[in-house]
């Protein structure tokens, strides 16, 4: 096994009732690392988190932690603890008594169960509500409570299936950064599942895409925003033009009738392929210096920029920037070359 | 219009219909058969002490069987698809919609003596066995016409239970009678003191089923108030008597439960 | 694990179906005698329904449900709204009073209505018959319709009278339609009831006034006669027949909710 690493999953297939949901998952992860499972609902990340939390047998394959194999081991026997959607905390039980759920089990004494808990319930800003009964809690605070309750057990890692779903949006920006803090004060690691790019962006170390039970790109935030090795990614990860291309040879693509340099290279010659542009990386120019011309056909403007949809010999562009040209008006388009990614032709067609 | 005036009829009927018929139980309690106030129609119910104790015996071993039969029973349901659970509902309510006196009949030709029970025994040449007349058989006849009133409450509430909490209870260390002692039991603790109560009340006072399956050595306290009223012993006062001291024994019971569920309601809320 | 509870299901299920199954097997076979199977037969089901006094039993059955529960509706409705609108001291001794019927032994139930009516010096027999189920059945109604008045918004009734309405219309074109799906099942609930009981029938009803219960009960006394059994698979298939009716109702209508559903995420 690798150095540091603390999950290793390896080769995973998970059927239910007769339907592949997840096809042949590997997938290292480091100890102290905020990974993020990151893909559409039913795209198996969900899954996969209730495989390393044990409450799902793989079919086929082998799940390592701390490079022992733990296939069939049940989940109070594993160093993991779950952050589950909707939070699941006991009804019957109060704030203190949710934290001390597993603490108690352990058979700790009472002292030390009062100072750990106490601990938690500091570090999760929920001093003051230990004898409050969950009814009465508010979103917010029932899922302090809820990451209370798992990491007051000192777990090896920490499962987080979804966990600022049920928040509004201002609630859940806040909730990031305390996660991310929470992280870095705790030293554990964080496996993390969300449907929203924004979200894996800014908490994460690593980004796990998946889509129909298949890892489509593993790397840093910045490597699945700039670099998306096909055009699933890219679209999932922000918006993006995507346009077929033709490579003519390393460092030459040809699309929307012309061609352009660019930084990729490893293609066969004339190989069709996809080319992903971010909105952003359209800088506009006159028509004469730009590379491609076409008409604005919509403008709204977005608060920091303004997006705009040109239409290029029947073919449509989205374009972000700071900029507002006119409906009607005619523009040129020019990108740079490591702006043009360009990615293999994927073969199923959506 | 003040609405109120909508329940006058009602309130009438219920005067007629359920307080004075009560209120007559306890007259005719404390009268002998000339009106006359006497203490010894409740003295003489200390007579079937016996039988009393036998059905309160009798009604809570049934309670406590329907309840470990239906527990694992009703969590099982609970945790199926949508569509099997409403068929595996149905199926419980089923046997309910016939008579209990049909039920308990079919169980007749099950323990006699050469009922097919027995027949299967023979076959293995075992038997015959004394089934039909015994304890057991009333217990048994209690246990078949009351499980239902466990299973549906038991089901009702764990319905309720949302199964990630079984899961965080898991996730944090609970091993499976852990998880059972400490999450599953006092979150379905109504559905308990419901079923408890939906068996015991009906189980304490049947007067049929003791009859049908325990043969006249097994009389209830049910089986007694009968035989004031309709059979040979025609004696009303000790009757009604005898059908205080079963109410009592009732709301005893009943207190005690509501208690428990009051108490579980006030840490919920 | 899921074997074992797969099991377990199959056992309890067993446990619940086997004595019906035997009834429903014997009531096709030739002997007279349970101890042995000598062929094949209609002959049971030919004679339960020669036998008048079962068919008038049956007959009994129906009219008393049926009176008893339309008696029972309208009063238990008219009741609940009453109860409604009361304040809470007095809504909770008529309800605890209410309770009382549901809460006591049938036994109980049984026995004081009987000297009720023997005390008023009322014949057993229909009458007593008919007041003892409606009786029992009032309760069932009130706590059925009550859930829904207090989900109903307060004002429907004095928006109706604010529109013109009389009392007695805006009551009948506002406040039944909204209460309607509990006084349904609250009739429903007292008409099965009235049907299947036999404890508090045994008590109040006379030798001219059978119903089914009281004659299956008088049937299992005497030597049996394998008629019971007919009757009862009768009645077995009778109720599965209606279950099974609504099983389907019901899951048709969840299938249009879901496609509704989808249509809508869509």
């Amino acid at each position: 096994m690798g150095d540091n690493f603390i999950i290793n999953l390896k080769n995973i297939v998970v059927d239910f009732d007769g339907e592949r949901v997840l096809k042949g998952i590997n997938l290292d992860i480091r100890d102290k690392e905020f990974v993020t499972f990151l893909g559409p609902s039913g795209c198996g990340k969900t899954t996969t988190l209730r495989i390393i939390g044990g409450f799902v047998e793989p079919t086929e394959g082998d799940i390592y932690f701390e490079g022992k194999k733990i296939n069939g081991m049940p989940p109070h026997k594993r160093q993991v603890n779950t952050v589950f959607q909707r939070y699941a905390l006991f009804p019957h039980l109060n704030v203190y008594e949710n934290v001390a759920f597993g603490l108690r089990l352990k058979k700790m004494s009472e002292k030390e169960i009062k100072m750990k808990v106490s601990e938690a319930i500091d570090l999760v800003n929920m001093r003051g509500y230990e004898s409050r009964s969950i009814h009465y809690l508010s979103g917010g605070q029932m899922q302090r409570v809820a990451i209370a309750r798992a990491i007051v057990n000192r777990p090896k890692a920490l499962l987080l299936d979804e966990p600022l779903g049920a928040l509004d949006l201002k609630l859940r920006k806040e909730m990031q950064i305390e996660l991310k803090k929470i992280q870095q004060s705790a030293e554990i690691t964080f496996i993390y599942v969300t449907h929203d790019q924004e979200e894996a962006l800014t908490m994460s170390d690593t980004v796990v895409v998946m889509k129909d039970g298949i890892i489509q790109q593993i790397g840093t935030p910045q490597d699945v925003y700039n670099e998306p090795t096909n055009a699933f990614v890219a679209d999932f990860i922000g918006e993006s033009n995507i346009i077929d291309g033709l490579m003519h040879r390393d460092y030459e693509v040809e699309f929307a009738g012309k061609i352009f340099k660019c930084v990729d290279k490893g293609f066969d010659e004339m190989e069709r392929v996809e080319v992903v542009i971010r909105p952003e990386d359209i800088k506009i120019s006159s028509v004469e210096d730009g590379a491609i011309s076409g008409m604005v056909e919509s403008v709204i403007f977005k608060g920091v920029h303004y997006e705009m949809i040109v239409d290029s010999f029947g073919s449509k562009w989205m374009i972000h920037s700071t900029m507002c040209e006119q409906v009607g008006t005619m523009i040129g388009m020019n990108i740079n070359p490591e702006d043009i990614h360009i990615m293999k032709k994927s073969d199923s067609e959506e | 219009m003040n609405q109120k005036i909508f329940s006058a009829p009602y309130l009438l009927w219920m005067l007629l219909f359920t307080i004075i018929p009560l209120g007559l139980v306890v007259f005719f309690a404390f009268t002998d058969s000339n009106g006359a106030f006497t203490l010894e129609n409740i003295s003489k119910v200390g007579d079937y002490a016996s039988t009393l104790f036998k059905s309160v015996w009798l009604a809570a071993v049934s309670t406590v069987i329907c309840l470990l039969i239906s527990y694992p029973f009703a969590y099982i349901i609970s945790r199926k698809k949508d569509h099997q659970k409403r068929i595996m509902v149905m199926l419980v309510m089923l046997p309910m919609w016939m008579n209990f006196l049909l039920r308990t009949y079919a169980w007749m030709t099950l323990l006699e003596k050469n009922g097919l029970i027995n027949k299967f025994f023979g076959l293995f040449g075992l038997g015959p066995f004394e089934m039909i007349n015994t304890q057991g058989a009333v217990v048994l006849g209690m246990v078949y016409n009351y499980i239902p009133f466990m299973i549906l409450p038991l089901y009702s509430v764990m319905l309720k239970i949302d199964p990630r909490v079984v899961e965080a209870a898991q996730d944090l260390g609970a091993t499976p009678s852990q998880v059972l002692m400490k999450v599953l039991l006092p979150l379905s603790w109504p559905g308990i003191s419901t079923g408890i109560t939906m068996v015991f009340v009906p189980a304490v006072s049947t007067f049929i089923i003791s009859r049908m399956l325990g043969g006249g050595a097994n009389l209830l306290i049910g089986d007694l108030i009968d035989l004031q009223f309709v059979g040979n012993s025609y004696n009303p006062n000790l009757g009604a008597a005898i059908s205080l001291v079963l109410m009592v024994i009732m709301l005893l019971c009943m207190s005690i439960f509501n208690q428990f569920e009051e108490n579980e309601e006030a840490a919920l809320l | 694990m899921k074997k074992l509870s797969k099991i377990y299901t199959g056992l309890v299920f067993l446990f619940l179906y086997a004595p019906i199954f035997v009834l429903i097997a014997y009531s096709f076979n030739e002997s007279k005698s349970r101890s042995k199977w000598t062929g094949f037969t209609f002959d049971w089901y030919v004679k339960l329904f020669n036998n008048d006094e079962i068919i008038q039993a049956l007959l009994n059955t129906l009219l008393i449900a049926v009176i008893s529960c339309i008696a029972a509706t309208v009063l238990g409705t008219a009741a609940a709204i009453g109860i409604d609108k009361m304040n809470k001291k007095l809504r909770g001794a008529v309800v605890n009073v209410t309770y009382l019927p549901i809460l006591n032994p049938e036994i109980v139930t049984g026995v004081s209505l009987m000297l009720l009516f023997t005390f008023l010096k009322i014949e057993f027999g229909y009458t007593t018959l008919i007041l003892a189920h409606i009786s029992f059945g009032v309760p069932y109604v009130i706590f059925n319709v009550l859930p829904k008045l207090k989900q109903m918004d307060k004002y429907i009734y004095d928006a109706a009278l604010d529109l013109g309405c009389s009392p007695f219309k805006a009551f009948w074109k506002v406040v039944v339609p909204e209460i309607s799906p509990g006084i349904v099942s609250g009739a429903l609930m007292a008409f099965t009831y009235s049907l299947d009981d036999f404890v508090i029938s045994y008590f109040t009803s006379g030798v001219e006034s059978q119903t089914l219960p009281i004659k299956i009960f008088s049937m299992t006394r005497r030597k049996v006669s394998p008629e019971v059994n007919a009757l009862s698979t009768i009645i077995f298939l009778v109720t599965l027949t209606v279950l099974l009716i609504i099983y389907l109702k019901d899951s048709k209508k969840e299938k249009m909710t879901k496609v509704k559903k989808r249509g809508e995420a869509i």
